[in-house]
């Protein structure tokens, strides 16, 4: 089995040296194309409607080179500032925009290094397993032909059978190593990349302000939400119930000696809404902070709604100790409204949560055998798990295909966030 | 004695429906809801309207709106506007015409039933019924009614609250011709001509709400 992952990594990233091959060599066209317009500015403004579609170009094989190097486990996230809201995809604004933003100057300046660097570490993936297959094919070749005009490996030239047997071990061993060779090669090729693609430590810095911008005014609004619905709840709930369990005393009061049997009727009645008065309070209480959660952490919490549900759902929790009381919430929440989504939505007879801790991050996946074709788009549960989450530089993903089964994960760091420690460091 | 009844929360609406038939109030409708509140009041033309502040759809103040934009349709239209919560900003709002005939109570107080129901006659007979939570509220802060004597701030409070001269006299252990002489001397030094048109009582509430 491990054997065969190994196999298959090695095939995968011949095949992406391949790819890269054919990527690298665009890059020449797109620096010409880039200098042409910016050359052609003066030019009747020709760069004002060139340089917006070749940057458009450039960013999209960007971001292609980006994203290949996450598969071979060099991630770069992408620099570019947010485009001008208003305006036309071409003019002024869009020029101004591209070069100001360094993140176009850094692309540039990759375009050539990057696509040598691609063609080197591209071809050598190819050329190395190449060579190995060579060897290992050309072996019966050797037997037949007995000549001595070629050679392979160490031993050139072939002279007997016996020698081109040796090409054999040979050609198995450096296909073995061009196999082991290439994701190497891939992540070299990412890492070079890296240095010019990924946003500087500034863009870095913007682009964090940016999301936390969103994540914040998101928090804000959920916030003000969650307020508006708890004052409603107890204003017709609770607040109504008691004005009317003293409406009912009154009345009964007033009638304790003219009409005693309506009188005991009505305290009857009263003791009814008292008591549906404090289920009521209990609800709400649970919603917005549930015992269970404050007294037994979100382990505790889940098993106890797991419990609750109609479809039969394991919890599978693998915690050790308390988390943070924030992060508590937002996780139990998320999951709560997961599971919410599978009884209502998916129809399930099955369902599943499992909760684990791997370092400072805390997975939270819940999934079930039902329906399938969720869309965060369509509902406001899953959009609302989101908001949670990202208040905590959580994330979710949803897979949910069309006859199922949803498998909903969720990350969030459970440390308390990144970005203090990093403004506290970031002095350089 | 002829009832509209404006309550969205069925509990407080049956109740209170209940309650007033005891005390054979007759209700002649009962509404749910904000938009149906208007028409129904000007067309019924209640003794009396006892209206929930906050009613459906937009669960804002849509019954006092109603209620202000009934009494301007139908001037002097008693209403007893019932409310979670009360503000005096609120209670500015309907005393703005000037016209007695308004009351403005917490929900809370429909458990003393006796009390309510003097409240609904009162407000039906032209009265003015403040909540005792905006009286007091205001109590500390008045500033401008530093020209009354403390007592004289206290039965202006008791009048506020709708009572009148004799339950006033009673509540501060005081003669009735006592609380009528504090009376006019509130109405004196609030600068309320005694041969006005307009009910003075009501203006010395308003003084005292805009204070």
């Amino acid at each position: 089995m491990e054997t065969r992952d190994w196999i298959r990594d090695g095939l995968r990233s011949v095949g992406g040296g391949i790819l890269a091959i054919g990527l690298a060599i665009t890059n020449i066209p797109l620096f010409v194309f880039f200098v042409l317009a910016i050359a052609l500015t003066p030019v009747w403004g020709l760069g004002f409607v060139l340089l917006p579609l070749v940057t458009t170009l450039i960013r999209a094989r960007a971001n292609l080179f980006r994203r290949m190097s996450g598969w071979y486990g060099v991630p770069i996230p992408s620099p570019y500032r947010p485009a001008p809201s208003t305006g036309l995809a071409v003019g002024w604004r869009r020029y101004k925009w591209i070069l100001t933003d360094p993140a176009t100057w850094r692309d540039f300046a990759w375009l050539l290094p990057g696509a040598v660097i691609g063609l080197v570490l591209g071809v050598a993936s190819l050329a190395i397993p190449i060579y190995g297959v060579e060897g290992i094919v050309l072996l019966p070749l050797w037997i037949w032909l007995g000549t001595g005009w070629y050679g392979y490996g160490v031993i050139w030239p072939i002279r007997s059978v016996n020698e081109g047997l040796m090409s054999l071990p040979q050609g198995a061993l450096i296909l073995a190593i061009g196999l082991a060779a290439a994701p190497q090669l891939r992540r070299v090729d990412g890492l070079f990349g890296r240095l010019l693609l990924a946003p500087t430590r500034n863009a870095e810095l913007r682009l964090r302000v940016d999301q936390l911008t969103v994540t914040r005014a998101d928090t804000v609004d959920a916030q003000a939400a969650e307020l508006r619905r708890i004052e409603r709840d107890l204003h017709d709930g609770t607040q109504a119930r008691l004005a009317s369990l003293g409406m009912t005393i009154g009345l009964a009061e007033e009638l304790i000696t003219s009409d005693p049997a309506t009188a005991r009727q009505l305290m009857a009645e009263a003791r009814e809404v008292s008591t549906t008065a404090l289920v009521e309070l209990r609800h709400l209480v649970r919603g917005i902070h549930p015992p269970v959660l404050a007294e037994r952490g979100l382990d505790g919490a889940v098993r106890a709604l797991a419990l609750n549900l109609r479809t039969p759902t394991s919890v599978d929790s693998a915690l050790t100790g308390r988390l943070a009381t924030p992060v508590e919430s937002a996780a139990y929440f998320a999951v709560a409204e997961a599971l919410a989504n599978v009884t209502v939505h998916s129809g399930a007879t099955f369902a599943y949560v499992s909760i684990r801790q791997d370092g400072e991050l805390l997975h939270l996946e819940v999934g079930d055998d039902g329906r399938g074709g969720a869309d965060p788009g369509r509902g406001t549960g899953l959009r609302g798990i989101e908001r949670r989450l990202a208040a905590f530089d959580g994330t979710m993903t949803l897979s949910s295909p069309r006859g199922g089964p949803t498998i909903v994960t969720m990350e969030l760091p459970c440390a308390l966030s990144s970005p203090k420690t990093m403004l506290s460091s970031g002095t350089d | 004695m002829r009832v509209v009844i404006a309550e969205d929360h069925a509990l407080l609406r049956d109740g209170l429906t209940r309650l007033l038939k005891a005390f054979a109030f007759d209700v002649v409708e009962v509404v749910d809801n904000g938009p149906d509140l208007l028409p129904t009041l000007i067309a019924r033309k209640p003794d009396v309207a006892v209206i929930d502040v906050r009613l459906p759809p937009t669960f804002t103040d849509e019954g006092l709106q109603a209620a202000i934009a009934a009494r301007a349709a139908v001037p002097g239209l008693p209403v007893l506007v019932l409310s979670q919560h009360v503000e005096p900003l609120y209670a500015r709002e309907l005393l703005g015409d000037r016209r007695g005939g308004v009351g403005y109570l917490l929900k809370d107080r429909v458990s003393d039933v006796a009390q309510f129901i003097d409240a609904v006659r009162q407000v039906a007979g032209g009265g003015t019924v403040m909540d005792p939570e905006v009286v007091g509220r205001l109590l500390d802060r008045s500033r401008p009614l530093d020209v009354l004597t403390g007592r004289e701030r206290e039965v202006l409070g008791e009048m506020a609250a709708g009572r009148s001269n004799a339950a006033i006299a009673g509540r501060l252990f005081v003669t009735e011709k006592a609380v009528s002489k504090h009376i006019n001397n509130i109405f004196m030094k609030l600068g309320l001509s005694p041969d006005g048109d307009d009910n003075r009582r009501v203006l010395a509430v308003l003084a005292y709400l805009n204070a």
